[in-house]
């Protein structure tokens, strides 16, 4: 098996470094490309005028913030089962990033919210849950900031990690349940059902830029940690 | 295994009863809160009756994480959690008992005092029970969650803010199907009248 030739960080350091590079130009291309398509040629929306522009950002750091999540959950099972060095590293190195595209997306929600909605902030369901999920970013990286002994701190995160995931959809859904409850729908975060196929291409194109950028800025940050760790003889 | 459980609730209980003033305080702090929220947002009856369970719910999820650090603390640094680690008892026994004996103390005198703080806030009598039994069905749930806050933050530096970091997020669904409880209860108190309201309400609302 050669999955298991770059389970060790010292072989993984060089192969990071290629993806690094290499996703990190992908991310530069498509991130171009998707910004020219958001700005330059998709039309202005009938309803909502230019201001709906903000969703080539907005929308896909929603997804990734939710799908790194994710990502990170499987690295920390996969650290606690085979116990093998590099998941935790990847857990802790996807974190920051993850945080960072909660943070953006809830960020520029709100730009968006102010002109169409008339407000920054409503306690509408998917705002309610996106913030949590900020809320579990940044308590496992403080929780792993917290911990000197890094064996400790990655078992620590990977754990918390896994009951957050588990958490992830209790949370989401008892917030929904508790918005169904307080008020009916005053404001809808659905959009029209059909999208201009411009939209939709500079959209997806953003999405796959963030993946590209998620992957280069995690493998450089990974080997970071090896590097502090001291994994990373031979080159 | 039953056996090791009750000597370890039982053991917590008496060190608990030992140290009574620690029991005490947890449960000072929740009436302290819940008296100043009235000071600071003003006494009007009406107001008072829509914010009561929600001041109550989060009283209750603040004084339980007062406690947390407790659960496992005082046996860790004399060293009694190590032997209980080498003891032949499954782990998940010796956790569940602790987070018992630690709802004991600390969620169900939150139960039992509720009623109290319901009557400074006008609550109708009528609701006393639900808002009880809401506490009583509730606050396990925070024990159990928070017991894996405390065994994470165990002997770390600054674990207690680093502790409500962790556990409070987690602690959302139960705030909200808690204190949405005793709304439910207030706005309609039968059932089936509830049951009909919320079919009419999704019934309008097209969104989910």
């Amino acid at each position: 098996m050669k999955w298991f030739w770059y389970a060790s960080p010292q072989t993984f350091y060089p192969l990071a470094g290629t993806i690094a590079r290499a996703s990190g130009i992908v991310a530069a291309l498509l991130a171009a490309a998707g910004l020219y398509i958001g700005f330059f040629v998709a039309p202005t929306d009938a309803q909502q005028g230019e201001a709906y522009r903000i969703i080539f950002i907005h929308v896909p750091a929603a997804w990734m913030s939710m799908f790194i999540y994710v990502v990170m959950a499987c690295w920390a099972a996969l650290g606690l089962a085979l116990n093998t060095r590099l998941s935790g590293m990847m857990a802790s190195a996807l974190a920051p990033t993850g945080a960072l595209f909660t943070f953006i997306a809830l960020w520029t929600g709100s730009l968006w919210g102010k002109p169409t909605w008339g407000t920054y902030w409503v306690w509408d369901a998917r705002l309610t849950s996106e913030l949590i999920l900020l809320f579990l970013y940044l308590g496992f990286m403080a929780l792993q900031a917290a911990i000197d002994d890094p064996r400790r701190a990655d078992r620590a995160g990977a754990l918390l990690a896994i009951v957050g995931v588990v958490n992830i959809p209790i949370i989401h859904y008892s917030v929904v349940w508790w918005n169904t409850l307080h008020q009916g729908a005053s404001v809808s975060v659905t959009r029209a059902p059909t999208m201009a196929a411009t939209m939709l291409t500079g959209m997806l194109l953003m999405a796959l830029a963030f993946w590209a950028y998620s992957i280069a800025v995690s493998m450089v940050r990974v080997r970071c940690i090896i590097r502090e760790r001291g994994g990373a003889s031979s080159s | 295994m039953l056996a090791t459980a009750r000597a370890i609730v039982y053991r917590d209980l008496l060190v608990a009863v030992r140290r009574r003033s620690d029991v005490a305080v947890a449960l000072l702090f929740f009436v302290i809160v819940t008296s100043l929220f009235p000071l600071g947002i003003g006494a009007e009856p009406n107001l008072l009756r829509a914010i009561a369970p929600g001041v109550i719910w989060v009283s209750a999820l603040l004084s339980s994480l007062l406690s947390l650090r407790r659960l496992f603390e005082a046996d860790h640094d004399d060293g009694t959690l190590e032997q209980m680690l080498l003891g032949a008892s499954p782990l998940g026994v010796v956790a569940a008992a602790k987070a018992l004996a630690h709802w004991m103390v600390t969620g169900m005198p939150l139960a039992v005092i509720a009623p109290l703080i319901a009557l400074q806030y006008d609550l109708a009598p009528q609701l006393f029970g639900v808002l009880a039994l809401s506490l009583l069905l509730g606050t396990p749930v925070l024990s159990l969650i928070g017991a894996i806050g405390a065994a994470l933050t165990l002997g770390l530096r600054g674990g207690g803010v680093l502790l409500s970091l962790l556990v409070l997020p987690l602690y959302v669904p139960v705030l909200i199907i808690g204190a949405g409880a005793r709304r439910r209860a207030s706005s309609c108190c039968s059932p089936r009248c509830w049951w009909w309201r919320r079919r009419s309400r999704l019934g309008q609302s097209p969104r989910h």
